[in-house]
């Protein structure tokens, strides 16, 4: 009995670090469902590490008690939306009710999963690393041709806004040991501004080519991965101030 | 008296410097990053308080867009009276830390023909090109052939780091409405 508790209160303590814990991504060639005019065929992605799991509530509070800048009601406003930031929490550092410890932690900003991640001598991951790692399944490294794969990832952007979200690390690990790539929230990366999609590119029009030096312009490759279409249209219209009640992140970092 | 006006002087100095040194909220220039310069000197962002400036980022090698965002950054300096011009300054900074070297940068300056006491052109490391765009919001990509893919702007600033006003019209002839804030802040 005693030796069950002890048990439970490890898997408790473990899940709860969950988020910190890096996996390793082996590197390779890789072809995104991004097409720009001037990169043709697949690109060489260099092996990297990944955390296992979004960053928690719990995680970003750790972060914001010791950086003090952080908290919501010191913000600079050039750094994240005064408002909206952190603004499901109770109070600067305290969670409450409508932001459990081991949920996502969203409503943050590109500058604050920035910051967070580099306490931990880590990075955003780019946009390639991200859609590598959420390419997989359980068993493939890249199940972007299978249609059911693509239907159960489809079926999360049907259900309402509203519903509370889970904790991290509830979903079955992919090939690699990551979890919560698909739905639980919408990610930062760390070159979301790469992604030069107008606002008449979102509409599949051609892009204004004159806002955006040169050429280069981005469209899909594959248009029937509507999922992964979605994450980049939403991307492409943020700026980094902004948070929403679903998008959160997870860090990564090279290997040395 | 005479040591009165002494002590009150004394003590506006002291209040005028930590204030000075404390950027408001809403000031780019709170971001700790630092760029390098065309002469290879490096500063942090806050040191470049105390003057309203252009801004825009750009890089060397680009054959189409970067020419115009000098061009209309001359343009507009072009378009203010000698007292006026003496007042702005105009930083570009380069989104290709890679080749963009302070050599290379003092070569654009000198092929440019931009004054170095109105101008400069800078260099920083790779992550805070991203974190200074990001403020910004200039969006960019490499290309595989070195070129790259950018938000062309112009970018107005006051001399505590605020946003005043942005123009994505490039060219010899400036917007009138960005005109008219450039010389209602330097007024």
């Amino acid at each position: 009995m005693r030796i069950a508790f002890i048990l439970i209160g490890l898997l408790i303590s473990t899940a709860s670090m969950a988020g910190g814990t890096f996996v390793r991504i082996p590197g390779g060639e890789f072809r995104s469902i991004l097409k720009y005019e001037d990169s043709k065929g697949p690109q060489k992605v260099q092996s990297f590490e990944m955390m296992k799991t979004p960053v928690s509530n719990q995680e970003f509070l750790a972060f914001v008690k010791s950086n003090p800048q952080w908290q919501s009601q010191n913000i600079a406003p050039v750094f994240a939306e005064k408002g909206r930031y952190l603004s499901h929490w109770q109070s600067p550092v305290l969670l409450g009710d409508k932001a459990l410890p081991n949920q996502p932690v969203v409503h943050v900003s590109w500058f604050a999963a920035s910051a967070y991640c580099e306490s931990q001598q880590a990075r955003l991951p780019t946009w390639l690393e991200w859609e590598l790692v959420a390419s997989a399944d359980t068993t493939r490294r890249d199940a972007r041709k299978d249609p059911l794969w693509r239907e159960s990832i489809l079926s999360w952007y049907a259900k309402p806004a509203s519903t509370p979200l889970a904790s991290v690390g509830q979903s079955p690990a992919n090939v690699y040991g990551v979890q919560d790539l698909h739905g639980l929230i919408w990610e930062w990366t760390e070159d979301y501004s790469a992604m030069l999609v107008s606002g008449d590119n979102r509409t599949q029009s051609d892009p204004d080519k004159a806002k955006f030096c040169g050429a280069g312009a981005l469209s899909m490759e594959d248009r029937e991965n509507y999922a992964v279409m979605m994450r980049v249209a939403m991307l492409s219209s943020l700026e980094a101030v902004n948070s929403t009640s679903n998008l959160g992140f997870r860090c990564a970092r090279d290997i040395h | 008296m005479k040591v009165k006006i002494v002590l009150i002087i004394f003590a506006l100095l002291f209040a005028i410097s930590p204030a000075k040194a404390a950027l408001p909220a809403d000031s780019i220039w709170q971001l700790d990053a630092q760029i390098t310069d065309q002469n290879g000197k490096t500063i942090a962002l806050k040191e470049l308080a105390g003057k309203p400036r252009l801004l825009s980022m750009f890089y060397s090698s680009c054959p189409y867009m970067c020419p115009l965002i000098i061009d209309t950054g001359l343009a507009v300096q072009h378009n203010l009276s000698v007292a006026e011009r003496a007042k702005l300054g105009v930083l570009m900074i380069s989104i290709d830390p890679k080749k963009d070297t302070p050599k290379v940068l003092q070569a654009l300056m000198t092929k440019r023909k931009l004054n170095p006491n109105e101008w400069t052109l800078a260099r920083a490391d790779e992550k805070d090109v991203r974190a200074i765009a990001a403020l910004l919001n200039i969006r960019y990509r490499e290309l595989e052939g070195g070129d790259f893919n950018h938000t062309s702007v112009l970018i107005l600033i006051d001399a505590q780091g605020r946003i005043i006003a942005r123009t994505e019209k490039m060219g010899t002839q400036p917007e009138p409405e960005f005109m008219a804030a450039v010389h209602k802040l330097l007024k």
